[in-house]
């Protein structure tokens, strides 16, 4: 491989998805999210729904209504932080293993926080997908997150790959030096050498990063920097942009409303 | 009339000690374009930082377009002078390829719909109008040399000032690169190992070496003196 590509995951397209606003798409992924987290343990109903409507999403996206839903088993692992929960929390006893209790009540709440993050993970996915990241940069900036963390995220973006192929060319040069010797138990060194050789690239990267940061400053100097970033306005939302919105938060009410009636 | 760059007596050591300049002297007139050659370590990059103030002058004066460079110029001085330089990954820092070559003009304060159209018309100067969307991590070298260019053409300035603008460049960008600097109708000041590009693109050329400038006169009679070009490291054509 000769260049790294963190592989955006960004696809191209032209559904409504893709056109309606990044601004709108944030928004309307937080809320989702929020919905979701906010819902009584057990509101199965509630997140039936909210399932559908992210399956809705993806097939309004074109991407095929399956193609978060395969994606987002990658969160699965994370939800284990809760695995406890079946054990932790008190209430009518489900099974016995060994000195361990797993309580009804725990094993709710622990399947209710997997399904959760997994609908949340698909609507964020679909947001990511359809989304191009520099879209997602500005309207983070009009969604007032302060400036420099949008600054920080935006060289971020725009570096990781020129660094990573700069670390890759450096391991390059380590691989093409580390043949075999003539005694192969002694080819490759100790492992305090190897640490050593290791260390060095990390370092080698680092100052590499200090002089390009020195470089971009002064590209950016060279262009009349001043301090402060200045930026285009954006494009006001339009009327199918508000609808979309509109309709989106009548949604997730409706689901929330459902999962606080039928909470038991 | 003034002369768009003037350097006199120019001197310059970097805080670790190391004198890069030592008193360098050089004048162009509106509309030349002059080559700068040189080995390795002779001065040229040091030289160009100065033409833009991002280097202050240990010794000597520098003024540009008739400007003297002083921190109540420095915002005239940027603007009139283009400087672009030689790792395009440096030059190219924005997400987006439109927002790179808004980056200057939007910095000089002017009105959206003119950064806009300058955008349009920088883009459209180096063969690149296509690329407006494009993310810079995903062009090709000579892409990104030529929007690099760009990103200085949308200031407007008098003089371009490039710093080794065909190293890396295979022969059919270079080749591309070179029409796009003949065409452009700036004042240019060029960096470069290229004595082919020299010969063809600049009538004027600038020897440098070891801090000082060595010779300066018409390209073909710099390039056509053996002896000159081997004093100096440099290959004849």
């Amino acid at each position: 491989m000769l260049h790294i590509d963190l592989a955006d995951h960004y696809q191209r397209g032209t559904s409504p998805i893709h056109r309606l606003d990044p601004r709108v798409k944030i928004v309307g992924t937080l809320l989702f999210i929020l919905a979701a987290t906010l819902l009584p343990p057990g509101s199965w109903a509630a997140l039936a729904v909210l399932f559908l409507g992210s399956l809705g999403v993806a097939w309004q996206s074109r991407l095929g209504v399956t193609y978060a839903l395969k994606r987002s088993f990658v969160v699965l692992p994370f939800a284990l932080a809760a695995v406890t929960l079946p054990f932790t929390v008190p209430g009518a006893t489900l099974a016995q293993v060994g000195a361990f209790v797993i309580s009804v009540e725990g094993t709710v709440r622990f399947l209710s926080v997997l399904v959760k993050s997994w609908v949340s993970v698909q609507v964020a996915l679909l947001l990511a997908v359809t989304t191009a990241f520099p879209d997602l940069l500005w309207a983070l900036r009009e969604l007032r997150v302060p400036r420099p963390l949008v600054s920080i995220i935006s060289f971020m973006y725009r570096y990781m790959f020129v660094l990573a192929d700069e670390a890759l060319r450096l391991q390059r040069a380590r691989a093409a030096r580390s043949a075999q010797g003539q005694d192969p138990r002694r080819t490759g060194g100790s492992v305090l050498w190897r640490g050593r050789v290791a260390g060095g690239l990390v370092g080698n990267l680092t100052l590499r990063a200090f002089e390009r940061s020195e470089r971009i400053y002064n590209a950016m100097l060279a262009r009349g920097f001043r301090g402060e970033l200045k930026t285009l306005t954006p494009p006001t939302l339009t009327q199918f942009d508000r609808y979309a919105l509109a309709g989106w938060v009548t949604f997730l009410a409706m689901a929330s409303l459902i999962g606080f009636v039928f909470a038991r | 009339m003034h002369h768009t760059i003037e350097v006199q007596a120019l001197q310059f050591a970097y805080p670790d000690g190391h004198t890069a300049l030592r008193g360098v002297d050089l004048s162009i007139a509106p509309g030349e374009k002059v080559a700068l050659v040189g080995p390795n370590g002779a001065g040229k990059s040091t030289l160009m930082l100065h033409l833009n103030g991002l280097l202050q002058a240990g010794a000597g004066a520098v003024s540009v377009c008739g400007l003297s460079i002083r921190a109540e110029t420095l915002g005239q001085v940027r603007a009139a002078v283009g400087l672009v330089f030689q790792d395009p990954d440096d030059q190219l820092f924005s997400p987006t390829v439109f927002e790179d070559v808004a980056f200057g003009p939007l910095h000089m304060g002017l009105a959206e719909a003119e950064v806009r159209a300058r955008v349009e018309r920088a883009l459209a100067a180096v063969g690149m109008g296509a690329y407006a969307q494009r993310v810079s991590h995903h062009l090709s070298v000579g892409e990104k040399k030529r929007i690099a260019i760009a990103t200085v053409l949308s200031m407007s300035p008098e003089i371009l000032v490039l710093d080794e603008p065909s190293a890396g460049l295979d022969p059919r960008a270079r080749r591309g690169l070179i029409r796009l600097l003949s065409e452009l109708p700036q004042t240019m000041l060029v960096s470069t190992h290229d004595l082919r590009l020299v010969a063809e693109v600049f009538p004027r050329t600038v020897i440098m070496d070891q801090g000082r400038v060595v010779a300066d006169g018409p390209t073909a009679r710099l390039l056509g003196d053996p002896a000159l070009l081997d004093a100096h490291g440099l290959e004849p054509v």
